[in-house]
């Protein structure tokens, strides 16, 4: 018969149309919240998910996974009296490895010898060159650029992040990247134990 | 939610007409109604345009801002979304997009490559950043910007519709009838920009008196 | 399950004694053919040896030793090693070299940009314009000698960078301040433009004339796009229109060249994996795999055990996502308006989810790196991946196809419209799917077997019509192979390290050249690398799938209506970001 075709193809239609009602009308009766909450965002993401796929931005965001990147930040610890004690040390890597060559880095020299000190005078990122490949991060020997989870940076104007916009607290890369946080800081106090382990046996 | 910035916060109104009498300016009215339906031209470049059409699809729904009705027709768009990297090649057509829209109309510059040329900057056909030839609202970096983050850079965009003002709007500016016009770039030996005419002869004339005396 | 070997070699030193010799050069392999006998050679590699899908077609500016040399590489469509042979001429203006158009026609687009970006003349060749730029660009951009407007330096990382790198724009660096480059003395007001007469003079010859006696009807031409709904981005297709009917047609591309060889000769090898994520951007995962591999090739390294089953996962994962947004798009240019491809991009976000998890990004994903990838599969992630595999998608597929394919309207749209017979198909190079739709069954996890692709127990999907609906059930039947392979993938997996190689950002490339294919969702995407032992490619080259496979369009909708040639574009698939580059 001809139609029947059609017909077959609006039945999927039409269950589709059903399950938004039916999924709702469960997890009603389970009494749980399906919308703006983790769990319902998180059970939309999932293999269960039918009915209404879509997570409502800004009122409700996706979850991003750990790995999420977007565009490079700069890691600062907060030392003693709130002084930011930067990680980058200049050396260079992640300016040289960056594919599109969007990192500009100023080596900070000692006025007095001439000779370079571990800090950038200042770092320059094109944002609006950066294909947020990551690069930088992966390759930084200490831990010091790192991929944002902030993805709300749309302006009215070109965006060339110097250091003041490029630093964040490692609270915050702690908060966005916990597992990474804490395997880099076990590492780091392994090599420290490591270091000083040495340094006593060299006393002794 | 809509409502409450369509009044005037000034404006005591009784209780239970709060649903019914909204006291505001013609400017909140007219920006209101603009903001809320932004028609973008279905106009997709390279891997930006895929994120663009995702974000129309159903997890992420520009439908809620009143963007679903994406229109292939510059003469029915308000926005032309630049999805993508902008070749040299393509540019007069995007040029000729730009000047058939009506006004009021809005350019975003979504993902790196429109803002600048991005990680293809380099390249010999890529031109640098669309706002060179066209006035840019947003700039929404990323590479690709989630459609999330695209969502995020078009909120920035009604919020600076809600600012405008029917009195300096350039498109009821009678002195700036044409302002908005792009002349049509030409492909020539490269891209060339018809407004620049003058500086590029001159420079071309200095590169010729440097490679005399070299 | 493995191919049969292949034992019979090739040796045209002896079947052409005085017209080839081997390649000597180290890292390199195959033959030099004189110039002056190429045809002649070529015929032979066809007819006699059994060559009948000539995949790529480019040039290597060999500066230093004031060469050109054009890079034929032939393979067999029942499987095995392909022939490499070439052909080098002295670096003079203009470089002529016979075309091959009249032995493999699939060559014509390639022979074209090779024209465009090295100004090699193929002489013969009938319609040798510019393809990726425009008619009047100065000067041939792959050349090694030319430089772009916003040339720095031969090779990156760029010093100016760092250690005293003050922020400039790169536009104060040019004397045009921008991105511009004119010849010296250049007036741009008494320039004569150079107009698009050559592209309708090639249109018109291979336009069908009106049949004498019959009712003289008038011709119009119409140009599609490069902005246009339904050309899947930014083509252009010059037709020329009788009534309804297509007699003639063009398609014209390079809207979205952005100069991917180029850059990737200035990048480091490394530098070129997230450059590769923009060539197809639905299939970043297939891509890394193409160029990881070749390289690997030219470095000689093993991958890592566990790694090799990440990056099946990951490719498959892409070819079954890529089948459904071609679903979709093809329902879209046929006028079902969005459901289907709502569906579709449902499905889609859910595989793009375990990308981003695993790599950080939803579509540019840079996952693979030499000897592996970048980071082991979380837990939770592989539990998703299994769940989606073994669950859900098989589930979606079979609703998808109840909600398709009995459907009247879209049979009577598909079927029997556009038939691609296998000899076309061959002779035109084209490969993926659309060549399988026409019962030939080519690919090339199986024909010619890359990373661990022999050890799963698959059908290589074929269907015999070579028809629109052919094309559009062999893509179901991939998506339904590709879950076979994931699920032995998955059961199969090893616990070990994900790559074979330390972590560094400079590897080490011995001289040499290389050719890796792998079997993309849209046919075979290879490349080509060249390197002579910098930290940066000498020549790199990617044949994407969709640019030739474009070439038979030309064939297929002549006599065709114009609706159905839209329907014919979603058909084959392609990707602008790969058919520009």
């Amino acid at each position: 018969m001809y139609g029947k075709g059609i017909l077959k193809g609006l039945s999927v239609t039409w269950k589709r149309f059903w399950d938004t009602y039916t999924e709702d009308i469960s997890w009603m009766l389970r009494g749980k919240k399906r919308y703006n909450t983790e769990e319902g965002i998180r059970h939309r993401s999932s293999k269960d998910t039918k009915g209404i796929f879509t997570v409502q931005y800004p009122e409700e965001q996706l979850i991003v996974p750990e790995e999420f990147r977007y565009v490079p930040f700069l890691v600062y610890d907060e030392g003693a009296d709130g002084k930011k004690e930067i990680r980058c040390t200049s050396c260079g890597i992640c300016s040289k490895v960056c594919p599109p060559q969007c990192i500009w880095i100023v080596r900070t020299n000692d006025p007095s010898t001439g000779r370079p000190v571990p800090v950038p005078t200042n770092f320059y990122v094109d944002m609006d060159i950066c294909m947020n490949c990551g690069f930088c991060a992966e390759y930084c020997p200490f831990d010091a650029i790192k991929m944002d989870h902030d993805f709300d940076i749309a302006s009215y104007d070109r965006n060339v992040y110097n250091l003041d916009k490029l630093l964040k607290p490692a609270k915050y890369y702690a908060e966005i990247r916990p597992e990474n946080y804490t395997r880099e800081e076990e590492a780091r106090k392994a090599k420290e134990a490591a270091k000083a382990a040495k340094a006593e046996a060299a006393a002794a | 939610m809509e409502n409450e910035k369509l009044s005037l916060p000034n404006y005591n109104i009784p209780e239970d007409l709060e649903n019914v009498v909204a006291v505001t300016t013609l400017d909140r009215l007219y920006n209101w109604g603009r903001r809320s339906s932004v028609w973008p031209l279905m106009f997709g470049l390279a891997c930006c345009a895929i994120e663009m059409i995702a974000a129309q699809t159903a997890r992420y729904d520009m439908a809620r801002f009143g963007m679903e009705v994406m229109r292939p027709t510059p003469r029915q768009a308000d926005m032309m979304l630049v999805s993508g990297t902008v070749t040299k090649k393509m540019l007069p057509a995007i040029i000729r997009l730009y000047n058939q829209m009506p006004e009021p109309k809005y350019v975003v510059a979504m993902g790196a490559c429109a803002s600048s040329g991005g990680p293809f900057k380099e390249g010999y056909n890529v031109v640098a950043g669309i706002d060179k030839f066209l006035p840019v609202d947003v700039y929404i970096p990323g590479c690709p910007p989630t459609p999330q983050a695209l969502i995020a850079g078009l909120i920035k965009l009604q919020e600076k519709i809600d600012r405008q003002s029917i009195k300096t709007v350039r498109w009821y500016n009678k002195e700036k009838k044409d302002g908005n016009y792009v002349p049509m770039p030409i492909l020539g030996p490269d891209l060339i920009d018809v407004r620049r005419n003058a500086d590029i002869k001159q420079a071309a004339a200095v590169a010729k008196v440097t490679q005399e005396s070299a | 399950m493995a191919t049969p070997v292949q034992t019979q070699t090739v040796d045209l030193v002896a079947r052409f004694p005085g017209m080839v010799t081997a390649d000597a050069r180290p890292g390199y392999t195959g033959f030099i053919v004189n110039k002056e006998n190429l045809v002649e050679v070529a015929t032979a590699i066809r007819d006699e040896f059994g060559f009948d899908l000539l995949t790529a077609v480019t040039g290597v500016d060999y500066l230093a030793e004031n060469k050109m040399e054009v890079v034929y590489h032939a393979y067999k469509t029942t499987g095995g090693p392909g022939l490499v042979f070439r052909v080098q001429v002295e670096r003079v203006d203009p470089v002529e070299v016979p075309s091959l158009i009249n032995i493999w026609p699939g060559v014509d687009f390639q022979e074209r940009e090779a024209w465009d970006l090295l100004g090699i003349k193929f002489t013969g060749h009938p319609d040798l314009r510019r393809i990726l730029m425009w008619e009047g660009y100065e000067g041939h951009p792959l050349r090694k000698d030319w430089k772009e407007p916003f040339f720095e330096e031969e090779a990156k990382p760029f010093k100016s960078r760092w250690p005293d790198g003050q922020h400039t724009f790169a536009e104060n660096k040019n004397p045009f301040r921008d991105n511009l480059k004119f010849p010296a003395d250049f007036d741009p007001e008494k320039f004569e433009v150079v107009n698009e007469d050559g592209l309708y003079a090639s249109l018109e010859r291979h336009t069908m004339k009106n049949e004498e006696g019959s009712l003289n009807t008038d011709h119009i031409v119409v140009n599609m796009g490069p902005h246009h709904p339904s050309t899947h981005g930014v083509l252009r297709v010059a037709v020329t229109l009788d009534g309804e009917t297509i007699i003639g047609l063009k398609p014209v591309m390079g809207y979205l060249h952005r100069n991917h060889d180029k850059i990737g000769e200035r990048n480091t090898y490394l530098q070129v994996i997230p450059y590769t994520d923009r060539l197809d951007y639905f299939n970043s995962m297939s891509n890394n795999f193409g160029y990881v591999t070749t390289v690997e090739k030219l470095m000689k390294i093993q991958v890592a055990e566990r790694a090799e089953y990440i990056r099946v996962i990951m490719a498959e994962l892409s070819r079954i996502q890529n089948h459904l947004i071609f679903i979709g798009m093809l329902m879209n240019d046929l006028g079902t308006m969005y459901t289907p491809s709502l569906y579709a991009f449902e499905e889609r976000e859910l595989v793009l989810d375990i990308f981003e998890a695993v790599s950080g990004a939803r579509m540019m994903c840079n996952y693979f790196r030499f000897g592996g990838v970048v980071r082991d599969i979380p837990d939770y992630v592989m539990q998703k991946i299994k769940d989606l595999v073994l669950e859900r998608l098989p589930a979606k597929t079979d609703e998808m196809e109840r909600f398709l394919n009995e459907n009247e309207i879209l049979v009577a749209r598909l079927k029997g419209i556009h038939v691609l017979n296998a000899e076309d198909a061959i002779k035109y190079s084209v490969t993926g799917p659309v060549l399988r739709a026409t019962g030939v069954p080519y690919d090339l996890r199986r024909a010619d077997p890359y990373s661990i692709y022999d050890r799963f127990d698959f059908d290589v999907a074929v269907r015999q019509n070579g028809d629109m609906m052919d094309n559009y059930l062999i893509r179901f039947d991939e998506i339904r192979q590709s879950l076979r392979i994931l699920e032995q993938a998955l059961k199969q997996i090893p616990q070990g390290p994900i790559n074979s190689q330390k972590p560094q950002y400079q590897v080490r490339v011995p001289a040499g050249e290389a050719y890796g294919r792998i079997e993309s969702p849209k046919g075979e995407l290879a490349f080509y690398v060249v390197s002579n032992g910098k930290p940066n490619p000498y020549r790199y080259h990617v044949r994407p799938a969709s640019f030739v496979n474009l070439t038979a369009v030309e064939s297929m909708c002549i006599g065709s209506k114009i609706a159905d040639f839209v329907a014919l574009l979603a058909m084959l698939d392609i990707v602008m970001g790969e058919l520009d580059r």
